[in-house]
């Protein structure tokens, strides 16, 4: 299995150890990730709010690059804000044809070309359909057994394309979290937003939705994400909401791969745990224990 | 229809002609049902509700949609998209609001006005997003220098673990910039 690489932003810097945690898995189930060369920033959730063209245009530099290489048809996406962003672009370039030739005629200027032949996929999508539970159950080192696990999935992964989940309730992390040996945490806050792009704005607003997703989690031992920017935000903010909801809320909150890297063997250090802002010690000790 | 808002910049009134007609396309099909209130995460912080916001859109209530704070608080869920029984593109509408109130520099949303428009800065710059340069022309351009310490701490722990740097980053310059012309000279022609 060979996909394009686009990382984005975030996973050179502040959620780095969601690249390096990605890569280790990837490499470990035998999947080759061929980075798109000298890509750039896809638009994140700023361009839309200045200009729908800018917003197409950036994302689909990237796509235009992969499309230079042919026998691959998929690009991985592990940043849903990365991911929709591309997608859009796949989207509408096979619904809106004049969509196709005003990019086109904007790429041109760096003599590049897109025709919208390949397939943006997320992280999860890959790691639920392709790779799958049963290769992570043939390959498994370490079971995580006694872990409890609160699959958390935020917005863009699963809105407003539905691809590989349900969008309302989504399930799809649930048969890999089980096969590491772990136990699913029953809550329904997996596909409620966590309000990162108010974060920097309005941040009480913000504050609100990471409180109650912080309190669904609640006797689980560990959250797991599939996006840089919900990891943040609930690893970021939780002694400043514990403080204000005069509660502990504090929790381990791990990006996916870091969580199926632990079950395949994989140490922390090559999952890169030191990166985390927040692993509790009552997390690492329990961990500790099945080492 | 351009419609004229007046607001207040700097102790003065300026005017800015602000057309709604792409809006009001994408939801002239509301039936009003509050689908989209009952889905939003928001709402609770918003001073119109979305399903309201929608009506004033299509009843040309300019001036008093730009001074909501409604569709700012927009965080792109998409489940009111996802839920519209009309299959209107409802966050696609709340985003070409703010696209009006960025396009005019509408002093109301200075805030994320400028928080987008200085991570857009630093990405025509480099190519990608540098976290601690974009940081600093928001900073700059917001002109208070309480809000930078509020993000300190976090822009610490950060710094700790290595994950922002201190430093531009050494990249080829500008890689975007035929893209962002090519993009203002169609812009222009709309």
């Amino acid at each position: 299995m060979k996909y394009h690489y686009y990382p984005g932003c975030s996973l050179e810097g502040t959620a780095l150890e969601y690249n390096l945690s990605t890569r280790a898995l990837m490499a470990s189930v035998g999947v080759e990730l061929l980075e798109i060369e000298d890509w750039t920033c896809c638009g994140a959730s700023a361009a839309d709010s200045i200009s729908d063209l800018l917003s197409l245009a950036l994302p689909a530099r990237n796509i235009a690059i992969a499309e230079k290489t042919d026998e691959v048809r998929d690009i991985l996406v592990p940043c849903s804000a990365c991911y929709l962003n591309l997608k859009k672009v796949e989207a509408k370039i096979r619904s809106e044809p004049a969509i196709l030739k005003k990019l086109n005629s904007i790429l041109n200027e760096d003599q590049l070309q897109i025709s919208g032949r390949l397939h943006v996929r997320h992280l999860l999508d890959v790691i639920v359909n392709d790779v799958g539970p049963e290769t992570i159950r043939n390959n498994l080192k370490r079971a995580l057994t006694g872990f409890r696990i609160a699959p958390y999935y935020g917005c863009q992964c699963l809105r407003p394309y539905v691809v590989f989940d349900d969008p309302e309730d989504p399930r799809s992390m649930e048969p890999l979290i089980e096969t590491a040996g772990a136990e699913v945490h029953p809550w329904n806050m997996g596909g409620k937003c966590c309000g990162a792009s108010n974060m920097n704005t309005e941040m009480a607003v913000g504050l609100e939705l990471v409180a109650a997703i912080l309190q669904g989690a609640k006797g689980a031992d560990a959250i797991v994400t599939v996006c840089p920017m919900c990891q943040m935000n609930l690893e970021a903010y939780q002694h400043k909401i514990s403080c204000m909801q005069n509660e502990d809320l504090r929790m381990t909150v791990l990006y996916l791969p870091q969580l199926i890297g632990l079950a395949l063997g994989l140490s922390e250090k090559d999952l890169r745990f030191d990166l985390n802002l927040s692993i509790t010690d009552s997390f690492r000790e329990k961990l500790a224990a099945k080492l | 229809m351009n419609i004229a808002i007046n607001f207040k910049r700097s102790n003065e009134t300026v005017q800015a002609s602000v057309n709604l007609a792409p809006v009001q396309e994408m939801v002239r099909a509301c039936i009003q049902c509050g689908t989209c209130t009952g889905s939003c995460p928001n709402e609770f912080a918003m001073d119109y509700t979305p399903r309201h916001l929608w009506r004033m859109v299509l009843m040309d209530q300019t001036a008093e949609i730009f001074q909501s704070k409604t569709f700012a608080l927009c965080s792109a869920c998409y489940c009111c998209t996802l839920r519209c029984p009309r299959g209107l593109p409802l966050t696609a509408a709340m985003e070409a609001l703010k696209q009006i109130a960025a396009r005019h520099n509408l002093p109301r949303y200075k805030h994320s006005v400028q928080f987008y428009k200085s991570f857009i800065r630093s990405v025509r710059q480099h190519g990608r997003v540098n976290e601690t340069e974009f940081m600093t022309m928001y900073f700059a351009a917001l002109k208070n220098p309480l809000i930078p310490l509020r993000f300190a701490p976090l822009g610490i722990k950060l710094m700790l673990k290595g994950k922002v740097s201190m430093l531009p980053p050494i990249r080829r310059e500008r890689p975007l910039e035929s893209i962002f012309r090519k993009v203002a000279e169609l812009e222009e022609r709309l």
